[in-house]
């Protein structure tokens, strides 16, 4: 596969041998440009036609757009996206312009959930990014700044770099393509805000590689601790695995484990996702669990992409449809298997933010809300405009500062107004983005990951260990 | 354009262009460039930098609205943040002869924002400031691109809402509904957009700002707001517009109720209506329509149903509580075999999301459809749906059927597969012979989705040229150049002769015998 998508790098620098070639996928109106460009696709996977024309136009999907509600235009529009990849099917060269509307593009699919006619943008974005990465050339400064974003996160220990207050001016730990490429200029702040409000950093503790069930067995689970949770939020894999452990799951994780590759597969690096892909299966095939659990919502999404990640592999296709099959966020699998645990109470007012890739991506609204709702004593708040993305994205807020800025602070007003005491959310990035907003605006809220709350509940700890940190 | 009444397909990649015999609505690119250049400067020095788009790939975006059969690209989308720059844009095309199409949301079913090759689209999608809420006068003043639903949005914490509430109401705009005077499942009770709107800001095909009509009703002298409205941006562009809010009812019940058949559901209808009970809505669904509904959003209407009816009562709690009495006992008489009155606002949202996403879920049932649109009195309902039903059998072709009952307003959903040759061709004369229903009937054309592109050659069906001839002056007294939206809801072009214009000489198409002044 690897080689195969070289090959096809190799015969995209040369011009289109077969003119014909370019009009063959063509029904309308050949190339814009005056110009004989070669049409934005190549054909191994370009966004599928087929997909392409499930949708009907109506622009349903237009209000849960963040891009559409910042922008207004059409062209930043899911509808407006599927056009420019339809005008690629038809010939249409891949300009600036084009790339340009799908990299503004967050991946947060709350198109997917607002469109009646089911099209599966989903899966027309993530074609698409392959073929932008294949056949555009970024600006330096943005090829820049992608690299030193691929050369950090899927590294533990060069996250580990970053951590602690101000730590990252003097990461000098890392490599030059990360020091020199303006990445910690513009992480700097968002961490600094972040540790501000999060619970406090715990002392790293190793994780056991097993976690026995507390009372009677009722399964045996493998646990991924992911990047940027595991080294940022340290604290939610400790509670996953105790609060799994009270539900009655053999808790195994393995040390092997690496990057899940979330941000490669969401990110159109189709070679560096099916390698990350690849090395987690075989992680959890080598533990001998029947389920994955997840607590990051970016990485659960992936990790359930997995059979579309590696359909082309022979040796993997089978054993990633399987795989994909048995991963399950933390909500889910605690509400598949029912409250054994007992909840004490706990006295406070919490705002359930849904994580893009936990609501819209893996379709996980309900339970998070049923987990919460079960602690007695505790008041849950939606927050308005829920469907639309906080502007975290995973990597899209260092990718795109200023409007990233713009619909963090939106969701940070939208927060406050439900004036609730801590912000509860399934994923790490959301956290840091809105993190920064709210202290912006100068709103004391403490930031909790669901299972900490049911963590909290289950050993009847104080609320306080929830509250702001100041 | 000549007798396709057009398709809404899905928007496969297998569409072309605007068939070629549309062109007389939608111009040719090049006709006018130097008037097009020069309406480019003037955009350029008026609007922000990101707020004129001419780059060819990004005009491509623009190129339909929600009817994606006919598609042409625009050669220059503007984008004004106010009415100024609004009517800057507009003047520089009168200036210059350079039509101009408005375009709010782009969800409209006829091709009434389709562009013109040679012309600008002006689109209201950055005009979306709610300027006020007026408890007191229950009203609110709104910009053009303000969505329907963020005006009740606006509303509700005041005690009030935006009464006209067409399917699209989460993205359809203010301005979109003016100009096709919009209706909705609630329109039974409550009426049409005209109803709602007191006055509006016009900015004329001359690019003058004009004030119609205001906070109070019925001013005097010629209703020209009334005319404006439905005119689907052939008398210029809607900006700021007041219009009426509602308090919102006391108590509201929804109730779901399941038929063997349409028949047994429009006999309830016209049993609830003729009892003298006005429901806020009464919609209908058949099979089909609630198949697809089903598959999109999962709204668990009851099993085997042929037809379900979503009766919504609001009002006084006490009156809401009689009628609810009484429409339970029509339904039941009529054969209902199961009723549901939902218990919670979650359990009459998802009655209503069923109904409300129908048109789009059918692309989940069929790759291709038709959406018409035709209304007949509501007595005729049974009669019609029988005939929509025999047309379907001895033709092949599926209809599912998805209306507003209460008025007689028909949703045909004609569904075919573009792929199989001969289909659309099949689906478009099914569609063609079910408006020939309507008019038989006694009916219209077009209940609320406008005439557009789509229906024009349809207008001569219903009207004579005499009729037609009469609406034509009324655009020319606007529109003496023909610039506003030019080739929508007239079937052939009438130019405005020796009305006081601008115009020098005979129009190059009346010397080309291609047009008639008048
Ligand atoms: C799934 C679906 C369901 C629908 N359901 C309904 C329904 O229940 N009832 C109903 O009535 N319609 C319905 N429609 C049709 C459509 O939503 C309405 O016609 C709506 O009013 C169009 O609003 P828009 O902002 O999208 O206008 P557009 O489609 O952008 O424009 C519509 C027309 O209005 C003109 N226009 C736009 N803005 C202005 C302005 N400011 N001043 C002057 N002219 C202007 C345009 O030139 C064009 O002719 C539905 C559409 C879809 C896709
Ligand atoms: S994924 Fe999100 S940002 Fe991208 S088109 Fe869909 S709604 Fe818009
Ligand atoms: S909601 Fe679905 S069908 Fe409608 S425009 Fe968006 S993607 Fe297309």
């Amino acid at each position: 596969m690897a080689e195969q998508s070289g090959q096809t790098r190799v015969q995209q620098n040369e011009p289109q041998a077969d003119p014909q070639k370019a009009g063959a996928l063509s029904h309308g109106p050949v190339p814009l440009d005056g110009s004989a460009l070669r049409s934005a696709f190549d054909d191994e996977h370009p966004p599928s036609a087929e997909l392409i024309s499930d949708c009907v136009h109506c622009g349903f999907c237009l209000p849960t757009c963040p891009t559409y509600t910042l922008w207004g235009e059409e062209m930043d529009s899911p509808r407006g996206r599927i056009d420019l990849m339809k005008a690629g099917l038809q010939g249409a060269p891949m300009t600036g312009t084009m790339v340009q509307h799908f990299d503004a593009c967050l991946g947060c699919m709350a198109c997917v959930t607002a469109c009646p006619s089911g099209v599966q943008y989903d899966k027309l974005i993530e074609a698409t990014r392959v073929q932008v990465e294949r056949h555009h050339d970024r600006r330096p400064g943005d090829r820049a700044l992608r690299a030193a974003i691929f050369a950090l996160f899927p590294h533990k220990k060069r996250l580990r770099a970053l951590r602690g207050p101000l730590r990252a001016y003097q990461a000098s730990g890392l490599p030059r393509v990360v020091r020199g490429s303006g990445l910690l200029e513009r992480l700097a702040p968002k961490l600094a805000a972040m540790e501000g409000l999060a619970p406090p950093l715990e002392k790293r503790e190793k994780l056991p590689t097993r976690v026995s069930a507390v009372g009677t067995r009722r399964a045996v689970v493998g646990l991924l601790t992911g990047c940027v949770q595991g080294e940022f939020f340290p604290g939610v894999n400790a509670a996953t695995a105790r609060v799994l452990a009270a539900e009655g799951c053999d808790v195994v994780i393995p040390r092997k484990q690496g990057c899940c590759g979330a941000l490669s597969v969401h990110n159109g690096r189709q070679v560096e996702a099916e390698k990350f892909a690849r090395a987690t299966i075989d992680a959890f095939e080598a533990a001998g669990v029947q389920t994955v659990v997840v607590n990051a919502a970016g990485c659960g999404s992936s990790m359930k992409e997995y059979a579309e990640v590696l359909a082309d592999d022979p040796a993997y296709a089978e054993r990633a449809r399987a795989f994909a099959a048995s991963v399950r966020d933390v909500s889910e699998l605690l509400t598949e298997l029912g409250t054994v645990a007992e909840r004490h109470p706990l006295e406070v007012t919490v705002a359930y933010h849904d994580a893009c890739h936990l609501a819209h991506a893996q379709g996980v609204r309900a339970q998070p809300r049923t987990l919460l709702r079960e602690i007695p004593g505790l008041r849950l708040k939606e927050i308005a405009e829920a469907e639309i993305c906080c502007g975290s994205a995973g990597i899209w807020n260092i990718l795109n500062p200023e409007p990233a800025r713009e619909l963090g602070d939106r969701k940070a007003r939208n927060i406050a107004a439900t004036g609730a005491e801590v912000l509860v959310t399934a994923n790490p990035g959301c956290l840091m983005q809105v993190s920064s907003s709210l202290q912006r605006q100068g709103t004391r809220i403490g930031l909790a990951h669901t299972i900490e709350v049911l963590d909290a509940s289950i050993r009847g700890l104080p609320v306080s260990t929830l509250g702001p940190q100041h | 354009m000549s007798g396709t009444h057009g398709t809404e397909t899905t928007a496969g990649p297998v569409e072309g262009h605007v068939p070629p015999e549309a062109t007389s609505a939608t111009g040719e690119a090049g006709d006018n460039s130097a008037g097009m250049a020069a309406v480019t400067r003037v955009a350029r020095a008026t609007l922000s930098p990101n707020g004129v788009i001419d780059d060819p790939t990004e005009l491509r975006t623009y190129e339909c609205d929600g009817l994606a059969h006919y598609r042409v690209t625009p050669a220059l989308v503007a984008l004004p943040e106010t009415t100024e720059q609004l009517a800057a844009v507009v003047r520089a095309c009168s200036e210059h002869r350079v039509p101009f199409v408005a375009r709010g949301s782009g969800t409209g079913l006829s091709g009434g924002a389709l562009p013109r090759a040679d012309g600008v689209l002006i689109v209201t999608s950055r005009m979306r400031t709610i300027r006020e809420i007026r408890r007191e006068d229950q009203r609110a003043v709104v910009d053009p691109g303000v969505i329907n639903l963020d005006v009740t949005r606006a509303a509700t914490p005041e005690g009030y809402y935006y009464a006209p509430d067409p399917s699209s109401q989460q993205i359809c705009s203010i301005g979109g509904n003016l100009a096709e005077n919009s209706g909705g499942a609630h329109c039974l009770k409550y009426g049409f957009t005209s109803n709602h709107v007191l006055g509006a800001e016009l900015v004329t095909p001359q690019g003058d700002i004009v004030q119609l009509g205001g906070l109070a009703p019925d001013a005097p002298g010629y209703d020209l707001l009334g005319t404006v409205v439905g005119s689907e941006g052939t008398l210029g562009i809607a900006t700021t517009t007041t219009v009426r809010l509602v308090r919102l009812p006391e108590e509201v019940r929804t109730l779901l109720a399941g038929f063997r058949s349409t028949d047994e559901a429009g006999a309830a209808t016209s049993a609830i209506i003729s009892a003298g009970v006005l429901p806020a809505a009464i919609e209908m669904m058949d099979a089909l329509a609630i198949e697809a509904a089903e598959a999109a959003v999962h709204c668990n209407y009851p099993a085997g149903a042929g037809a379900v009816l979503v009766i919504e009562l609001d009002g006084a709690s006490a009156e809401v509580e009689h009628e609810y009495a009484q429409v339970e006992r029509f339904c039941t008489e009529n054969g209902a075999f199961e009723l549901r009155l939902a218990t919670d606002p979650a359990e009459r949202a998802l009655i209503w999301k069923g109904r409300k996403s129908a048109f789009a879920a059918v692309g989940r049932i069929s790759p291709d459809y038709i959406v018409q649109d035709g209304v007949i009195p509501r007595t005729a309902l049974p009669e019609v749906l029988r005939a929509i039903a025999a047309l379907s059998s001895s033709s092949g072709v599926r209809v599912a059927n998805v209306f507003h009952a209460g008025d007689g307003n028909l949703h045909p959903l004609v569904l075919f597969d573009d792929a199989r040759p001969g289909a659309g061709r099949a689906a478009e004369e099914v569609s063609g012979a079910i408006l020939d229903l309507c008019i038989s009937h006694g009916g219209a054309i077009t209940g609320e989705h406008g005439v557009g592109v789509d229906k024009a050659a349809y207008m001569p069906k219903m009207f004579t040229d005499d009729d037609l001839d009469t609406m034509q002056m009324v655009r020319c007294a606007f529109d003496p150049d023909n610039i506003s939206n030019p080739g929508k809801v007239f079937p052939t072009p009438r130019l405005c002769g020796e009305v006081p214009g601008k115009r020098k000489h005979a129009h190059p198409l009346v010397e080309a015998g291609l047009a008639d002044a008048f």
